[in-house]
């Protein structure tokens, strides 16, 4: 225990979100222990108290990790998620092994989360309105997406598209697109987007929520395709890595590059969003845009 | 045998070639000297063919980065009868690592979109080796809605480590524009047909690679991200490029078997680098015969087989009981 909140809290707070596929300890929810040190305004707060506050630092308003499932509990109307394709599991197509065989790291990330796989999907109600929802965690292999995501997030908006439902989906996922299934990994960014651009096509309203991290190949398929675009605040957003580009360019990098407030100067997010606004303005945002 | 640049696995070949220079030197058009360089010739063929047809997936990576490897602009001015440059996204900028214009194959026009790396040090800064900003992407999605609005056919040719990774990059939505371009060609109403020629480098290839038909030149890799990179993350050093190019399966024999891609369009003995032109008939060939086969489909059911091909892709376990 000792170490144990220190290490988490370098973990929800390391920049590249590339790096430590293997070294991150274990990452749910804010830290354990009574009082945790913030990483961001250095505060020593009551765990409590940032729990209750949905997983935000009381004094600084610094967002932490918070689970897939934690995610639900905060954006769905008590009780009302219906898990959709739970069971879809990772084969091991390549039977890739880098340090150690993927088998054995799916097993453990398993064990570790309490999930099969990096997302949660199924559909709920948002202040009684009904939407169908998916929603990455970053804690299962950095919350990249391999075939079982792919798949899912595919079968979520398909469904959605039949059932003229409103679609949300929460990214937290540093690692892009799975490289332990290779290219079946990249080819999932082109079929989630196909099924988007039904979807979309079909009327139907898709909110996108960036969350800390959304990097690589997440950030550049599904989640960039939001009719309405929501940010949390100072959450790691991009495309590359910061590493990797400061190594191919070779300069320091701007304060705020990448972050959600950089995204938003930019032009690429309509909102940020506070996470204990972001139910509110989930509900009202599909009353703005009720079509179906 | 057109490059006087060898890879390291090629000693044998450049040794051969090194005899066959000496004795075409001192040729006395004896018939002696004539069958001991003919002999040579063919010594050169079978030990290239050998070679080639058990290239490793490192060695593999590099012949699709040979420096003479056939670029965009060599199948232009090989398969095509005329090629009408058109710059520019109307938006930012003119991307020289993408380029895109009408062309002509044989009496067909189309619209051809390529990756090009540039072939000297001073093309190669001007295309970012190949890797293409957003502004790329953008050209390209302009070029493809132009396209589809008069009927005319897209060839994307696929040939880049990958989209840029760099400030400008990020400040003007590198990550935004490969989704919308995935998401407009998934829609598009004209055939797309899209070719591996080299490096098919993860998002920044697959932001042009979504066509009714994805092939690949038979030395070309097409991965979720690169050797080097792969290694860097999952073996902490970059040192360790070949071991991940080994995990990652990414050459064209790997992706027919998970059907990836359609087809492989095998390359001259050698590679495709020792003889482009035998290189861009084959390209042509395939080309054409994708269009006639396309071009048969009514424009409605284009969209809706490629989607069916796409959401095809994956591999997962689901047990039967949740059904």
């Amino acid at each position: 225990m000792a170490q144990g909140p220190i290490s988490d809290i370098e973990a929800i707070n390391g920049p590249s979100p590339e790096i430590e596929l293997e070294a991150r300890s274990v990452r749910r929810g804010v830290p354990e222990g009574l009082w945790i040190r913030c990483p961001s305004c250095k505060a020593a707060i009551f765990r409590k108290e940032a729990e209750k506050r949905l997983g935000v630092c009381p004094e600084c308003d610094h967002h932490f990790y918070v689970s897939a499932k934690t995610r639900i509990e905060q954006v769905l109307d008590t009780g009302t998620f219906e898990e959709w394709d739970p069971d879809l599991l990772a084969a091991d197509p390549l039977n890739f092994k880098d340090k150690k065989p993927y088998r054995e790291r799916l097993v453990a990330e398993r064990k570790l989360t309490g999930l099969k796989d990096a997302i949660l999907t199924g559909c709920g109600m948002v202040r009684a309105r009904r939407v169908a929802i998916g929603i990455t965690d970053s804690a299962f292999i950095m919350g990249s997406m391999g075939s079982v995501v792919g798949e899912k997030l595919t079968r979520l908006t398909e469904r959605a598209t039949e059932q003229k439902l409103p679609l949300i989906i929460i990214s937290a996922s540093g690692g892009g697109a799975r490289m332990h299934e290779g290219i079946l990994s990249l080819m999932q960014m082109a079929k989630v987007s196909a099924a988007l651009a039904r979807y979309n096509q079909a009327g139907g309203l898709y909110i996108s929520v960036l969350t800390n991290p959304t990097m690589g190949g997440v950030a550049a398929s599904f989640a960039s395709l939001g009719d309405i675009t929501f940010a949390e605040p100072k959450a790691l957003i991009g495309f590359a890595g910061p590493r990797t580009i400061k190594a191919t360019i070779r300069i320091e990098l701007p304060d705020e590059f990448q972050t959600s407030e950089f995204l938003l100067q930019h032009g690429y997010v309509d909102r940020i969003v506070h996470r204990n606004r972001l139910k509110a303005e989930i509900a009202r945002t599909i009353d703005y845009c009720v079509g179906w | 045998m057109k490059t006087d640049f060898y890879l390291p696995f090629e000693t044998s070949l450049k040794n051969i070639q090194a005899e066959i220079d000496a004795a075409s030197g001192q040729q006395d058009g004896s018939s002696e000297q004539q069958e001991k360089i003919r002999q040579l010739r063919q010594q050169w063929v079978d030990a290239a063919r050998e070679i080639y047809s058990n290239l490793t997936p490192w060695q593999t990576v590099q012949v699709a980065r040979h420096k003479d490897r056939p670029h965009t602009v060599d199948y232009l001015s090989l398969v095509f009868d005329e090629f009408v440059e058109l710059h520019g996204d109307k938006f930012f900028g003119d991307d020289r690592a993408i380029r895109t214009g009408f062309a002509k194959l044989d009496d067909r026009k189309v619209m051809v979109i390529g990756h090009q790396k540039g072939r000297n040090y001073q093309e190669r800064t001007e295309n970012y080796f190949g890797c293409a900003h957003p502004e790329g992407y953008r050209k390209a999605m302009g070029k493809m809605k132009l396209a589809a609005k008069f009927g005319l056919p897209v060839i994307c040719f696929i040939d880049t480590p990958g989209a840029y990774p760099g400030v400008g990059a990020e400040e003007r939505g590198q990550a935004q524009v490969i989704a919308e371009s995935m998401f407009l060609m998934s829609q598009l109403e004209t055939p797309i047909v899209c070719i591996v020629i080299g490096e098919g480098g993860s998002g920044g290839a697959l932001g042009i690679g979504v066509g009714d038909k994805v092939a690949m030149l038979q030395h070309s890799y097409y991965s979720v991200i690169s050797p080097e990179g792969c290694a860097g993350i999952l073996w902490k050093s970059s040192e360790f490029a070949e071991l991940a190019a080994d995990a990652l399966k990414f050459t064209s024999k790997n992706l027919a078997e998970l059907n990836v891609v359609d087809d492989v369009i095998e390359e001259p003995i050698g590679g495709a680098h020792r003889d482009p032109h035998e290189m861009a008939n084959r390209v042509k060939k395939y080309l054409l015969q994708c269009l006639d086969e396309l071009s048969q489909l009514p424009k409605s059911s284009l969209a809706q087989n490629r989607y069916q091909k796409f959401r095809k892709l994956g591999m997962f376990l689901e047990p039967e009981v949740s059904r």
